[in-house]
């Protein structure tokens, strides 16, 4: 036999990015704790749906943890306080019959909010267009093995191309600050000797597309890291870090 | 010169700013405190500490000014930082928790750092903008310390001073891109190690004063 809870939602709903906002409550009655924080708020979007009431937005897309669509802040915590998951699968037994839950958007100047949960991370799209990719030359593929990678180096870069670009870093950061997600997609490359050629270019100008975009500066709270659903660490931000000095004063990139 | 501005003027530039800064700020303070233990030799053997710093003169001038030019850039850098971080989330959450990265020292940072701003302004004009062809500095310092407030707000700036340090220290070398596995967990140690020392060293003397006099 499954078992149901009864919880309290507390969601913010807000019908364009210009609007004002506000949290709303709806009770969600039975829910079995099977379920994931979505297929709840499925249940609960039915319900309004049948009440002629607008059902709440919110981003997802495979559930499974890995495309980075999905996110919102569950009482305080980005994708809750299970630590590395997406809200997509945080699961409704990791709460309590009678809880009261508050759910809110991802915060931060850079994602405006497009409605309710549902925000722009557009700004993210752009940093990683400032330079977040390799150039290949076209032909035949050379052969394999020609490009050596150690192991722990081919290890370190796949920890930061874990990097599903949810943009929880930047909801937990107290600064809003991108510097995770930046650090993640920075290092993954500049790991790899394929990454090597452009490295000083990419650095200088994602960064400076993180900063034109309206995030915040880094000042190592370490909230980003504590809530990353792949878990990533700060020492991408430090590479990212040695990537921007290494460029800023012995590259010829300006 | 136009990449050194950019250069210096992105995210991690001013970082840089204030890693370097507040670095330098690490080496004075270890530097001040192993001075001001010569109070613990007595009245004679401080006196005799203070002439000495003097006699090396211009050394010293050079040392103080950079210190003020280190202690705008820092100040001005983290208003900055500060100013800019407040903009970047117009719309604060309803309810936010901490995910357990956060610590005392990294949430108060500006706030510890505006104290103790004021803080330097007050002890600058006690025992270094004063007039000093009448008396001793070790009569300048045990006369403060017998009026009790001063004691208390020293102690309490040297706890804020502390809890800034113990944030600043590895959050430096962080920001310098120093963080390695092998390092980084000594580096978090000596960060509370030395807000200690910085605490208990500097926090004891006007206490011992106060004893004293």
């Amino acid at each position: 036999m499954t078992k149901t809870i009864n919880i309290t939602l507390k969601v913010w709903r807000q019908n364009g990015p210009q609007v004002k906002g506000r949290l709303e409550t709806y009770h969600a009655d039975n829910i079995s704790t099977d379920m994931s924080f979505l297929e709840m708020l499925d249940v609960v979007n039915e319900q309004l749906t049948l009440s002629h009431r607008e059902p709440i937005a919110f981003d997802h897309d495979c559930r499974e943890g890995i495309c980075g669509m999905c996110g919102a802040v569950v009482n305080g915590r980005p994708h809750g306080h299970q630590k590395g998951t997406t809200i997509c699968q945080l699961h409704m037994r990791q709460f309590n019959d009678g809880d009261t839950i508050v759910v809110e958007p991802w915060r931060a100047r850079a994602f405006p909010i497009i409605k309710d949960l549902a925000v722009d991370r557009s700004a993210l799209d752009k940093i990683i267009q400032a330079g977040g990719y390799i150039s290949a030359n076209t032909g035949a593929a050379q052969d394999a093995n020609n490009i050596t990678v150690a192991q722990n180096i081919a290890e370190k870069a796949m920890d930061a191309a874990a990097c599903i670009g949810c943009g929880a870093c930047v909801a937990a950061c107290p600064n809003a600050s991108a510097m995770l997600f930046s650090g993640a997609k920075i290092s993954h490359l500049a790991l790899l000797p394929q990454g090597k050629p452009e490295a000083a270019r990419r650095v200088t100008h994602m960064l400076r597309a993180m900063d034109e975009l309206g995030f915040g500066n880094c000042s190592n709270e370490r909230e980003c890291e504590a809530e990353c659903p792949k878990e990533i660490s700060i020492v991408n931000i430090a590479r990212m870090n040695r990537e921007f000095i290494k460029a800023g004063f012995s590259s010829s990139v300006e | 010169m136009n990449w050194l501005t950019k250069t210096i003027g992105a995210s991690i530039g001013k970082k840089l700013m204030m890693a370097i800064t507040g670095l330098s700020f690490i080496g004075f303070l270890m530097a001040h405190l192993a001075g001001n233990l010569t109070i613990y030799g007595g009245k004679d053997a401080f006196n005799a500490y203070a002439q000495k710093l003097h006699t090396i003169g211009p050394v010293l001038k050079v040392a103080e000014i950079g210190l003020l030019v280190f202690a705008v850039v820092h100040v001005l850098t983290g208003v900055w930082l500060f100013y800019q971080n407040y903009n970047a989330r117009p719309q604060k959450y309803a309810i936010k928790k901490s995910g357990g990265g956060r610590t005392v020292g990294s949430r108060t940072m500006p706030y510890t750092g505006l104290f103790l701003l004021v803080f330097v302004i007050l002890h600058l004009s006690n025992f270094t903008f004063t007039d000093k062809s009448q008396t001793t500095i070790y009569e300048i310092v045990s006369s403060t310390f017998a009026n009790p407030f001063y004691v208390m707000f020293y102690i309490i700036a040297m706890a804020v001073a502390a809890v800034h340090v113990s944030h600043g220290f590895w959050s430096a070398f962080q920001s310098l891109g120093l963080n390695h596995s092998k390092y980084m967990p000594i580096i978090m140690v000596l960060s509370i190690v030395f807000a200690v020392v910085v605490g208990v060293g500097f926090g004891f003397l006007p206490i011992y004063i106060s004893f004293q006099a």
